[in-house]
């Protein structure tokens, strides 16, 4: 069996649901006999392959570059995770978004905060123009499954790994799915046999 | 005409950047620049929020090294609330510190610059990552990876969670370690102290294998900037805030961080979103400071326990009282794993760590206040400006890879004048300017915390403005 094509992207988020995802320690390593990460800020891909079977994005959408990369990733990938609050609801990152567009916050960040004051970067072929509204990546393309939390814990990335490594749907149980970081409740094992439909992906393979 | 060349994204680091590399018709390199791609804006949107929820929302600056914003920003609140935290807060804040410096340096050191230094920067670059590590070194692989997750340990023991724990507060903390994790911590510790030498080891085998890429990865005299204990020990959570020249000469010493506006200018350059602070009397280029491992190391007298003595001195011996070659961040970075888990070691049997008394509880009693402590990366400054009521009317980040920015942008110019000698460029160059930024170990999500990511594009570009070359990462 061809190993499963695994993808990570981080967009704008804090890299903390990367981290966690490193969180599944030894099963990163376990797990290379039967994924194989093809693209990440983890290795040194520098242009998103094709063919990719699942990818975890980390993060809003909230720059012109973010926005021709979920493109690009939504063409070349068959399963698309929104991974984390940032890439499912916008979280911390989107909230800019009641201040009235980007300029403010580039304003108050160039402007007034930086001493001396300067002048908003803008080498548009360097730092990319700013969305004015930060947006989730399902407002942008179509997503196939969601892992909220900030981060997920590193065993909840692993259960939804595993399922898709075993090319089954990603039914978690219901304490593996909620928003935040608080009242992360002692995972009883039991409550595994219990699976929510929350959280609902598509088979990765074999179809 | 010349061209540029554009590395796009910078791979193995932790946020989005390029590199532009300009040349000269003759192929020799004009110019070198490192840009930042990410913007968030913590600044503007804290604005409003109460004080109480600093802690837990500056924390989402960044999945790293959120404990360290946890340490700066509950020490600004304590500085508002007008009060001594209570002893047992400290000790048990200085433990998830110590986790974090060996989690985040750990990351480092084998999963981003390992594959480099372990398999070469000229390895092939689809194997060149840590899983191709495991491949070739399972034991150097996994021994990180267990090392990592022995500092994440800590922090979860103490917090509840490994990434962004609402642990600090103003004040203090809200949890003691329990016996059960003390337990666990005391049983791990060998492993991770044997992990530590381990690594020293193997990195002071690859001094000389690299001596050529240590000459020119960012090798040049620079100011220093730290905290270091009142008795000139090496610190990481509170201390006395010192800046020297590149000779060590006391620049600034100060028992207290509010004077970082007297001293700490910021510019502003148009090609990134990441702001350049310096040392504000000498202006730029002559007030270029570093900060992190290796400023610590330069800054301090001694470790202050004895295995990391030990290897301070040999470092010393092999690159002098002051080092000033950022590759030495890699080695700098060790020994300071291994303090840790010394001074781990030491706190963990004190019975402040399971005391009751972790909150001084009080109002809002000063409208201003400074923290700092040091992050993996370097001083992290936290400044706010609240009203009565403890609602936030203003702040202003310093992040520590921010302080290292003038110093990257001079780190890739030195090394792309070494390595680049014609028209084309073998990709194992392109790597070594990657790597270049790698020894700093920046944090861009941090960094600019005013916007926030770090995708990277090396682009060679010539002297009429056409790119020739372009190599990217998103
Ligand atoms: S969801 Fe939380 S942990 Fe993940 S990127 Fe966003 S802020 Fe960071």
């Amino acid at each position: 069996m061809d190993r499963l094509r695994l993808a990570t992207v981080w967009l704008g988020g804090c890299s903390g649901c990367h981290m966690s995802f490193l969180d599944t320690d030894e099963f990163l390593l376990e797990q290379a006999d039967v994924a194989e990460v093809v693209y990440s800020p983890l290795v040194d891909a520098k242009e998103y392959p094709e063919g990719v079977d699942v990818v975890l994005v980390e993060g809003a959408v909230c720059n012109v570059e973010h926005l021709a990369m979920i493109q690009r990733v939504r063409e070349r990938t068959r399963l698309v995770v929104a991974f984390g609050d940032c890439a499912v609801t916008g979280n911390v990152t989107a909230l800019r978004n009641p201040l009235g567009g980007a300029l403010p916050v580039l304003e108050r960040a160039y402007l007034r905060a930086s001493d001396p004051p300067g002048a908003i970067p803008e080498a548009s072929d360097t730092v990319p123009e700013l969305l004015d509204r930060v947006v989730p990546v399902h407002a942008i393309v179509p997503v196939d499954a969601f892992l909220p939390g900030c981060p997920p814990s590193g065993p909840t990335i692993r259960a939804a790994l595993e399922r898709m490594i075993a090319g089954e749907p990603v039914d978690l149980p219901g304490h593996r799915i909620h928003f935040g970081g608080y009242g992360q409740p002692p995972s009883p094992d039991g409550a595994e046999a219990m699976p929510s439909r929350a959280f609902r992906g598509g088979r990765p393979r074999g179809d | 005409m010349g061209r540029r060349i554009v590395i796009d994204p910078v791979t193995r680091i932790e946020g989005h950047a390029k590199i532009s590399i300009f040349l000269n018709d003759d192929h020799s390199v004009a110019d070198a620049r490192f840009h930042v791609a990410e913007f968030r804006g913590f600044e503007r949107f804290c604005e409003g929020r109460p004080l109480w929820e600093m802690p837990g929302l500056t924390a989402r600056i960044c999945g790293i090294c959120p404990v360290s914003h946890l340490m700066a920003s509950a020490k600004a609140g304590d500085a508002i609330l007008a009060v001594k935290i209570p002893p047992a807060a400290e000790t048990l804040r200085r433990l998830m510190n110590l986790g974090q410096i060996v989690q985040s340096h750990a990351l480092s050191f084998f999963h981003l610059s390992g594959p480099d230094l372990l398999l070469g920067f000229d390895a092939d670059p689809a194997g060149r990552n840590v899983f191709g590590l495991a491949r070739a070194n399972r034991e150097a692989a996994l021994r990180g990876i267990r090392l990592r997750q022995f500092g994440q340990e800590i922090i979860e023991r103490l917090g509840g969670r490994k990434i962004h724990p609402s642990w600090c507060v103003p004040g203090g903390v809200r949890a003691a370690l329990t016996v059960e994790g003390r337990d666990r911590i005391k049983a791990r510790l060998p492993e991770a102290e044997e992990a530590a030498r381990y690594a020293l080891g193997l990195m002071k085998g690859l001094l000389d294998r690299f001596a050529d890429e240590a000459s020119c990865f960012g090798n040049f005299p620079t100011l220093y900037c730290g905290l270091v204990a009142p008795d000139g020990s090496w610190e990481h959570y509170d201390g006395r805030l010192r800046l020297s020249d590149a000779q060590g000469n006391i620049l600034v010493d100060s028992p207290g961080a509010d004077v970082y506006r007297e001293f700490i200018a910021e510019v502003i350059q148009p090609d990134s979103y990441l702001k350049s602070p310096y040392y504000r009397p000498l202006g730029i280029p002559g007030g270029m400071y570093r900060v992190g491992p290796i400023a610590r190391l330069n800054l301090c007298d001694r470790m202050g326990t004895p295995l990391a003595d030990a290897e301070l001195t040999e470092y010393r011996q092999r690159g002098g009282r002051i080092v000033s070659s950022s590759f030495w961040y890699h080695y700098a970075r060790l020994i300071e794993i291994l303090a840790s888990i010394e001074r781990i070691g030491r706190l963990i049997d004190d019975p402040d760590l399971r005391s009751d008394r972790l909150r001084a509880e009080a109002g809002i009693n000063a409208t201003e206040g400074v923290g700092v402590s040091e992050a993996p990366r370097g001083t992290l400054f936290h400044h706010y400006q609240v009203d009565r009521d403890g609602l936030i009317r203003s702040v202003n980040l310093i992040i520590a890879t921010g302080q290292n920015n003038l110093a990257m942008n001079a780190t890739v110019l030195q090394i792309a004048r070494r390595y680049i000698t014609g028209p084309t460029i073998p990709e194992g160059v392109l790597n070594r300017l990657e790597a270049g930024i790698r020894a700093f170990d920046p944090c861009l999500s941090c960094s600019t915390h005013a916007l926030g990511q770090m995708p990277m594009v090396v682009r060679l570009v010539g002297p009429d403005g056409d790119v020739l070359h372009e190599e990217r990462r998103d």
